[in-house]
């Protein structure tokens, strides 16, 4: 369980994020949502200790996430930023084979390679595994980043923006992946997203941000209604139940 | 250290893979692995024939004398080849960019700035009278010091804009420059001519003692880059998705770049300013091998740094008949090279 407590986030005289705390549940798939600038992604990097915090503590089951030695928080939380800068000549699996870092220090044994299949193979990268990274479409090497980080097989794991660049199909696809990692693999997963549908459509709890606090945070039935998003995002949108999926339709 | 994997990697772990014949490195990756292999040989071998070439042509006269004395240029156009060579890949790596490296970034202005502040405060007689290796020794320092100083301060500045470091890099230069010149004007006529000496670089006259203890320091630095190759191959990914890997990323740029300096200082201070080789040694090593592995990068542009240092001198000496310099004309084509690559990456 990730527990943060009072996260506090300066940059100069604005005030990025304003004492959040918030806990994210054990094996479920927990999306980060709210309008732009509302902290997610920075939250997100706070907690995986990318970005230093003014104040407050991120904890792993005990464990401090800011203090401890960077290998033990590896081998149990995995991050993804988007915009990931791309090492040239790099190839997917040379990339995948990073992924297992944090247990081999880069001489990979025999349960590190099989990691890095299995993690190809989830990915459907198979076909993909010799080419270069900078010869991949957006999509391409995005699945190819997250292989990298399935491939360092820890229980939690933190994305930000993952649908990112990506199309309709792919998105779909990318989320029914992350939602299998917690079904069969019981792993718990945060994603930052900016369409709410698709929290409502794959999510097991939604936290709602505004303004560098957490609004709301519950079910996507729970959060996805017309009052919630009106105090979240300022705009009156339509919630419609399709299929027992609430739906807002924000596009009118 | 074995940095190429073959085909069943794993200490001691052969009973553990019996589920399915996984490919462990496919035909291409190890056709690629080959191509590495034979590459880094043939650098190897180019080393060796330039030094033989610089060495054998046109030998005249007194042999022993001779060989002596071109054995000894020889030795500082690698030493020097090597420390830039392997420092630029480094550096390019801590920096995130292909178009930056030390000499770039307003080093060797440093350098010349350093020397002239030196000159000024010493004055001629006390700076002669220091001897060689007590000079370089308060060069290699302070240049060290400064460098660090420099470098620690450009990379504070979190904002990874490529452009924007380009640009305070060229201003450092240019400030250093300015500095130099005006201190350089407070000099007494006697001071400038010694300090004219010291600011180009130079392999004709090379001081043995001074060469051993660069030679001792550049290897020792090159060693200090062997535990860091494998990190450096996910610092090139940038801050967050080494970290994220639970590398210990600024501890690795930090010790990076105190080992980069120290090549850097040491080599200037050997034989003086050439601000653009590094940039065409690091990137034709990086176009040379298709890889991202710092084990292979690393002494493969320490190769390529010799090799261009030591044929450079050899046509200087040969083609040119030292009418011109080496630093002359690698700052030459490394300028054209550096506009070129600035020109690519700004796609204008």
């Amino acid at each position: 369980m990730i527990t943060l407590d009072g996260i506090t986030k300066r940059y100069d005289d604005v005030t990025v994020l304003d004492d959040v705390c918030l806990t994210v549940p054990d094996g479920k798939l927990t999306a980060l949502v709210g309008p732009n600038g509302a902290g997610k992604s920075t939250l997100l990097s706070i907690a995986s200790r990318l970005l230093p915090t003014d104040a407050g503590t991120v904890h792993l089951d005990g464990m401090d996430v800011l203090t401890a030695r960077d290998t033990e928080v590896a081998q149990r939380l995995a991050v993804l930023r988007q915009d990931n800068r791309v090492a040239a000549r790099l190839s997917v699996v040379d990339l995948v084979r990073f992924g297992r870092f944090p247990y081999c220090r880069g001489r990979l044994r025999a349960e590190d390679h099989a990691a890095v299949a299995e993690a190809l193979a989830y990915m459907e990268l198979d076909d993909l595994r010799d080419r270069y990274l900078d010869q991949l479409s957006g999509g391409q090497r995005q699945r190819a980043f997250i292989a990298m980080v399935l491939a360092q097989d820890t229980d939690h794991v933190l994305l930000d923006e993952p649908l990112n660049n990506l199309d309709m199909r792919h998105a779909v696809q990318m989320m029914r992946r992350l939602r299998d990692l917690v079904t069969t693999r019981g792993k718990t997963v945060v994603v930052v997203l900016h369409d709410i549908n698709f929290a409502a459509a794959h999510a097991d709890h939604v936290v709602a941000m505004r303004d560098g606090r957490v609004v709301a945070a519950g079910t996507p039935q729970q959060i996805v209604c017309t009052d919630v998003l009106q105090a979240v995002y300022d705009l009156t949108v339509p919630v419609h139940h399709v299929e027992d999926q609430p739906v807002a339709v924000y596009f009118s | 250290m074995s940095a190429s994997a073959p085909a069943t990697t794993g200490r001691g772990a052969p009973g553990l893979s019996p589920q399915e014949p996984a490919v462990v490195h496919s035909d291409v990756e190890c056709g690629r692995r080959r191509r590495v292999r034979l590459t880094l040989v043939a650098l190897a071998a180019l080393t060796v024939a330039a030094v033989l070439a610089f060495g054998f042509i046109d030998l005249k006269g007194s042999w022993e004398y001779a060989l002596g004395l071109r054995a000894r240029q020889v030795a500082a156009l690698l030493v020097v080849g090597v420390a830039v060579g392997a420092s630029s890949v480094v550096f390019q790596t801590i920096a995130g960019s292909r178009i930056l490296t030390p000499g770039v970034m307003g080093f060797d202005s440093l350098y010349l700035l350093v020397q002239t502040v030196v000159v000024y405060v010493f004055g001629t007689a006390t700076f002669l009278s220091l001897g060689a290796q007590n000079r370089f020794l308060v060069n290699l320092v302070l240049l060290t010091m400064f460098g660090l100083l420099l470098f620690r301060w450009l990379f504070r500045r979190s904002s990874r804009n490529l452009f924007v470091l380009v640009l305070i890099g060229v201003v450092c230069g240019s400030l250093f420059a300015a500095l130099t010149s005006f201190a350089s004007r407070l000099l007494s006529p006697n001071d400038y001519l010694t300090l004219q000496d010291v600011a180009f670089a130079s392999f004709t006259t090379v001081d043995a003692d001074l060469l051993g203890v660069t030679a001792v320091i550049t290897a020792a630095a090159c060693l200090g880059f062997v535990p860091l190759l494998r990190r450096l191959d996910i610092v090139d990914l940038g801050h967050d998705t080494a970290t994220g890997l639970g590398v210990g990323y600024h501890r690795v740029v930090l010790t990076s770049l105190v080992l980069v300096t120290v090549l850097v200082a040491s080599s200037t201070a050997l034989v003086g300013p050439m601000t653009f080789l590094g940039l065409i040694v690091a990137n034709l090593a990086r176009q040379l091998l298709p890889t991202h592995r710092h084990a292979v990068l690393v002494p493969a542009a320490a190769l390529v740094g010799a090799i261009c240092t030591v044929l450079g001198q050899t046509v200087v000496v040969h083609v040119f008949a030292l009418t011109t310099t080496l630093s002359v004309v690698v700052n030459l084509v490394g300028g054209l090279y550096f506009l070129y690559l600035l020109m690519r990456t700004a796609r204008l």
